[in-house]
C-alpha cells in the first residue's frame, strides 16, 4: 500500500550537490520544500572525525561512503551486439551515497568549461569543416554559452571558496592563471594551495617548454573561509586523505560543510532520509509529474509525495533510470538516432602520460590535498592548432599526487616483479620517489555509446539496472597516444632518474581499474527537444515541472572534472525557476 | 602418503624456520623466524593462533602464501609475523567476505575480463575454491600441497598461478592470484588495527608517516626533505 502525502510546493531528489542547491535556492523564494535522500544523514563532525576518517581501507578499498552496488548497480558491455553484464562490484568509478553525496567524498577539483567546450559540434563545424566530425560522433551544442554561465560560476566559486589564480580577467589575461579560460568577472575567492614537488617540477619544466601551467582550481581553501551564505569552511591542511573521504577540517567543500548548516534549520525545508525514490508519477497529457514514489528503506513502506515542482538531483545513472522507467520522455534509440532518454553518454579518458622516478628527491607524497598541482591547458579543447591531427578535442596535463595512501598509491619502475623480496626493496626505494605526469581527456559522444534499461538484471526494488553501451574510440585513442607524448616529452626535461615510456589506454573500456566518477549523459540539455532531454533551462521538454541537474545534462564530457559546470548550471536553473518559472508555471521555451 | 603423518604445524615450523633463519643471519635482524619466535616466547607468551574463518588446511596456505608474496627479509618480518593471515581471516569473516557492497543477483554469465568480477562466489566462497584449486594443482605437479612445499617451489608455483598457467574450473588460476596478492597488501599497508602492517612495519619501511594530524607547515617546510618520523595509527590518536 502507497501512503499518498500531503502535496508540497517542490520535491528535490538526492541531496548532493546540485540538490542541495536547488533546494537552498527554492526554499529562499519562498517554497515549502522536502529533500529525498535514498542513504542516511552524514555531519563531518559525527562521520568525519579523526583518527578513524583516515583509514584507507575502509573507506577506500571497502568504499565506506559509496553507492551499495548489492542494492543497484549498472550493467555493462562493449557494444550492441554482446549480453550486458551487471558490475558486481565498483571499480572505474564510484558514485556517492547518504547525504553531501560524491560531493561529501570528491577531490575538490573545480573547473570552468573553456568557451569552445559549450559550442562543440558547431565551433569545430566551422573552424575545420564538417568531416573534421566523425559521422558516428553525436556531439551537440550545450544551447548555452559561456557567457551565459559566467554568473553561475562565480556564485559556485564563491560557495565553495575554491582557492586558485584567475588567468583571464574581464578579458585580460594573467601569466601563473589559466590563460585559455573565458573571462571571468573576479579572481577566485582563495588563493592557490601550497605546491609540490611533483607541482613546481611540473610547472618549471612546462614553462621551460613555453606551455602555460598554472595551479589546478580546488575546492580545498588555502585559508578559512567564510561563504556569502554564511558556513565556514577551515583551512587545508594537506593529510593527503582527500579523495573517498570526508574532510574533518570542514576545508574541502561539500554540501555538507557549504550550504546543509544553513538549509537545514530552515523550517521551509524538510529532509527525509533513507527516501529510496523509485518512480515519477507522470501525466502525459497535461505533461507534468505529479507526484513522487519513494520507498523508506527502514520499513519497506511506500510513500508518494504529490509536488508542484520536482527537482531530479540524482547521480547520471539515477536520473536517466527514473526518466526511463517513469514514462518521461521517449527512449534513445541507437539504430534510428530518434529519441532522446539514454543518449550521448560519455566518461573521462584518464591515464595518458608517462610516470617519472627520482632517486635523490622527496615528494613526500603523503602531504598532499586533493585538488592539487600544477596543470596546463595548451593540449586542451581548441587551444592549439588541429589540423592533420586526426582528432577533436584534446585534455589538461598535470603532475602533482593527491596522496600517498600506501593501499593504493604506490609505483616502482617497469619490470619490478610484482611481489616478492625484489618487489619489497623497490617499494621501499621509490615510495616517496615518484609521480605521474599525465592527460586527462574529453570523452566525446557517439551513435552507440548509449544508456538504457538492461532486459535481465534488476535492482533492489525490483526495477531494470541501467544498461551502458560502451566503449573507448579511435577519436579518444588519438587523444591518448598524442597526450601521452606531449607527457613525455615534458618529463625528459626533468632530469628524472626513470622516465616510463609514454601509455595510454589503448584496449576496451575497463570496469575495473579507478579512472574517474565523471559518468555524463543520459538526460541531455540541447536546444532542440528532438536531439535533447531538456530545454537550455534544465526543464524537460516533456514535463514543464521537471528540471533535472547534474552531470546527466551534458551533452558530451569535456576534459574538466564535472563538479563546476553543474554547480554553476544548478545556480543557472535555479535562477530561472525563480524567475520565471513561478510567476508562470509552463514550459520556458517552446520548441 | 607419508607426509601425512608428519604433523602439519610442525612439518611447517621447520620449512619456516629453515627459510626465515638465513634471513635472519644475513641482517642480524630479530623476529624473522620460528628460532627468533621460540626465544621471544620465553620472556611473553605467543599470542595464540585463532582463526574466525579458515579451517587448519586454508589457514597453512594462507600462511604460506603471505609468507612466498611478503618474505621475511631485512626490511621487514614475514608475511605471517606481520599478521597478515590474521588480517585475511578478519576480512573473510567479515561484511567483505561474506559479499557486502556485492551485487549478487543472478543469472551468472561467464564475460569479458573488463566486464569485472561475475562469479556466484561471496570473496569468502572464492578464497575457499582458489585454496583448494592451488591445493589440487600442486599435488599433480609436487606431489603435495602448497603449504607444503620448499620455498622454491612457493615461489615457482606463485609465478604459474600469477601467469594464469594452472587450469582451474570456474575462474583462471590469474584471477585467483590476483585477489590473493591484493588482499595480502591491503593487509601489509592497512592500519595495524586490522591486525596486519604490525607494528607499522609496512609504513617504516617505505617511509608513510600514516596519520599525523596536519601537515599545514610541513608541505612548505619539508619540499624536497626527508621527513623521518615515527609513523602514527588510529590507535596511537584513540
Amino acid at each position: 500500500m502507497v501512503t499518498k502525502l500531503k502535496e508540497v510546493d517542490a520535491v528535490v531528489i538526492g541531496m548532493g550537490w546540485t540538490g542541495s542547491i536547488l533546494s537552498r535556492e527554492l526554499t529562499k523564494a519562498g517554497l515549502n520544500v522536502v529533500g529525498l535522500e535514498r542513504g542516511a544523514m552524514r555531519t563531518p563532525r559525527e562521520d568525519f572525525a579523526i583518527p578513524n576518517i583516515r583509514d584507507e581501507l575502509k573507506y577506500q578499498h571497502r568504499h565506506e561512503l559509496f553507492q551499495d552496488t548489492a542494492a543497484e548497480t549498472v550493467t555493462l558491455r562493449h557494444n550492441m551486439s554482446e549480453t550486458a553484464l551487471p558490475m558486481r562490484r565498483l571499480g572505474s568509478f564510484l558514485p556517492g551515497n547518504n547525504v553531501g553525496g560524491a560531493g561529501s567524498h570528491w577531490n575538490g577539483a573545480t573547473w570552468r568549461r573553456l568557451e569552445v567546450d559549450y559550442i562543440v559540434r558547431s565551433h569545430y563545424t566551422q573552424k575545420y569543416g564538417a568531416k573534421a566530425i566523425p559521422a558516428d560522433m553525436t556531439v551537440q551544442d550545450f544551447g548555452v554559452t559561456y557567457a551565459d554561465m559566467e554568473p553561475y560560476y562565480d556564485k559556485f566559486e564563491k560557495l565553495c571558496g575554491i582557492s586558485g589564480q584567475a588567468g583571464n580577467l574581464k578579458g585580460q589575461k594573467i601569466e601563473g592563471g589559466n590563460i585559455f579560460e573565458g573571462p571571468r568577472s573576479d579572481h577566485y575567492p582563495n588563493k592557490p594551495l601550497a605546491r609540490n614537488f611533483a607541482a613546481s617540477t611540473f610547472e618549471t619544466a612546462a614553462k621551460n617548454l613555453g606551455y602555460h601551467p598554472f595551479p589546478q582550481p580546488s575546492a580545498n581553501a588555502s585559508e578559512a573561509y567564510t561563504n556569502p551564505e554564511g558556513a565556514t569552511m577551515g583551512q587545508c591542511v594537506y593529510c593527503g586523505f582527500c579523495e573517498r573521504f570526508g574532510c574533518e577540517s570542514n576545508a574541502k567543500a561539500s554540501p555538507n560543510v557549504n550550504i546543509l548548516p544553513v538549509l537545514l534549520p530552515d523550517p521551509k525545508f524538510e529532509l527525509r532520509t533513507h527516501a529510496y525514490v523509485k518512480k515519477l508519477n507522470y501525466d502525459k497529457q497535461q505533461k507534468k509529474v505529479t507526484s513522487v514514489v519513494y520507498v523508506d528503506t527502514r520499513t519497506g513502506e511506500e510513500y508518494e509525495q504529490p509536488a508542484g515542482i520536482v527537482i531530479l538531483g540524482a547521480y547520471v545513472f539515477n536520473n536517466t533510470l527514473l526518466m526511463l522507467y517513469s514514462g518521461i520522455g521517449t527512449p534513445y534509440d541507437p539504430v534510428t538516432g530518434k529519441g532522446v532518454v539514454g543518449k550521448n553518454y560519455c566518461y573521462q579518458y584518464t591515464g595518458s602520460g608517462v610516470t617519472v622516478f627520482f632517486d635523490d628527491k622527496e615528494t613526500n607524497p603523503f602531504m598532499a590535498a586533493g585538488a592539487f598541482g600544477s596543470i596546463m591547458d595548451d593540449f586542451n579543447s581548441d587551444n592549439f592548432d588541429h589540423s592533420g591531427l586526426g582528432f577533436i578535442g584534446g585534455g589538461h596535463i598535470s603532475a602533482g599526487l593527491s596522496n600517498g595512501r600506501p593501499i593504493g598509491t604506490r609505483a616502482t619502475p617497469p619490470g619490478t616483479p610484482k611481489w616478492g623480496k625484489e618487489w619489497k626493496a623497490a617499494t621501499a626505494k621509490w615510495y616517496r620517489r615518484w609521480f605521474d605526469v599525465s592527460g586527462t581527456a574529453c570523452n566525446y559522444a557517439y551513435r552507440d555509446n548509449y544508456l538504457d534499461l538492461d532486459p535481465t538484471y534488476k535492482d533492489v526494488l525490483g526495477r531494470p539496472l541501467i544498461r551502458m553501451t560502451f566503449n573507448f574510440k579511435d577519436n579518444d585513442r588519438k587523444i591518448g597516444a598524442f597526450l601521452s607524448q606531449k607527457s613525455f616529452e615534458i618529463a625528459k626535461t626533468m632530469n628524472a632518474t626513470i622516465v616510463t615510456p609514454p601509455r595510454y589506454r589503448d584496449g576496451d573500456y575497463d570496469s575495473r581499474p579507478y579512472q574517474s566518477t565523471h559518468n555524463t549523459g543520459g538526460t541531455i540539455m540541447g536546444a532542440d527537444p528532438s536531439t535533447s532531454v531538456l530545454n537550455k533551462y534544465l526543464q524537460a521538454w516533456d514535463a514543464h515541472n521537471l528540471f533535472v541537474m547534474g552531470a546527466s545534462t551534458f551533452p558530451q564530457n569535456q576534459s574538466y572534472n564535472p563538479t563546476g559546470p553543474l554547480g554553476a548550471s544548478a545556480y543557472w536553473s535555479a535562477n530561472a525557476i525563480t524567475t520565471q518559472y513561478l510567476k508562470n508555471p509552463g514550459p520556458l521555451l517552446h520548441a | 602418503m607419508a607426509d601425512e603423518k608428519i604433523p602439519r604445524r610442525d612439518f611447517l615450523k621447520g620449512a619456516g624456520a629453515a627459510g626465515a633463519g638465513a634471513a635472519a643471519i644475513a641482517t642480524g635482524l630479530t623476529a624473522c623466524g620460528e628460532e627468533t619466535k621460540t626465544a621471544q616466547a620465553t620472556a611473553a607468551p605467543a599470542e595464540p593462533e585463532v582463526w574466525h574463518t579458515l579451517n587448519a588446511t586454508e589457514a597453512e596456505f594462507i600462511k604460506a602464501a603471505v609468507d612466498t608474496l611478503i618474505p621475511a627479509d631485512e626490511l621487514t618480518p614475514s608475511g605471517t609475523d606481520v599478521g597478515l593471515a590474521t588480517f585475511i581471516d578478519r576480512q573473510l569473516a567479515g561484511g567483505f567476505g561474506n559479499g557486502a557492497k556485492l551485487y549478487r543477483q543472478g543469472p551468472f554469465l561467464p564475460g569479458k575480463p573488463e566486464l569485472g568480477y561475475q562469479l556466484a562466489l561471496t570473496p569468502r566462497e572464492f578464497f575457499r575454491a582458489g585454496i583448494e584449486a592451488t591445493n589440487e594443482w600442486t599435488k599433480k605437479t609436487y606431489g603435495k600441497e602448497f603449504d607444503r612445499l620448499t620455498q622454491e617451489q612457493r615461489d615457482e608455483a606463485m609465478k604459474a598461478l600469477e601467469s594464469g598457467k594452472p587450469e582451474f574450473t570456474g575462474f583462471s588460476s590469474a584471477m585467483f592470484f590476483d585477489a590473493l596478492l591484493t588482499i595480502t597488501q591491503e593487509g601489509f599497508f592497512a592500519d595495524p588495527m586490522y591486525g596486519g602492517n604490525k607494528n607499522k612495519v609496512a609504513w617504516k619501511m617505505i617511509g608513510f608517516p600514516g596519520l599525523p594530524a596536519s601537515y599545514r607547515e610541513e608541505i612548505k617546510t619539508y619540499y624536497n626533505k626527508k621527513y623521518d618520523k615515527e609513523p602514527q595509527s588510529i590507535a596511537d590518536f584513540s
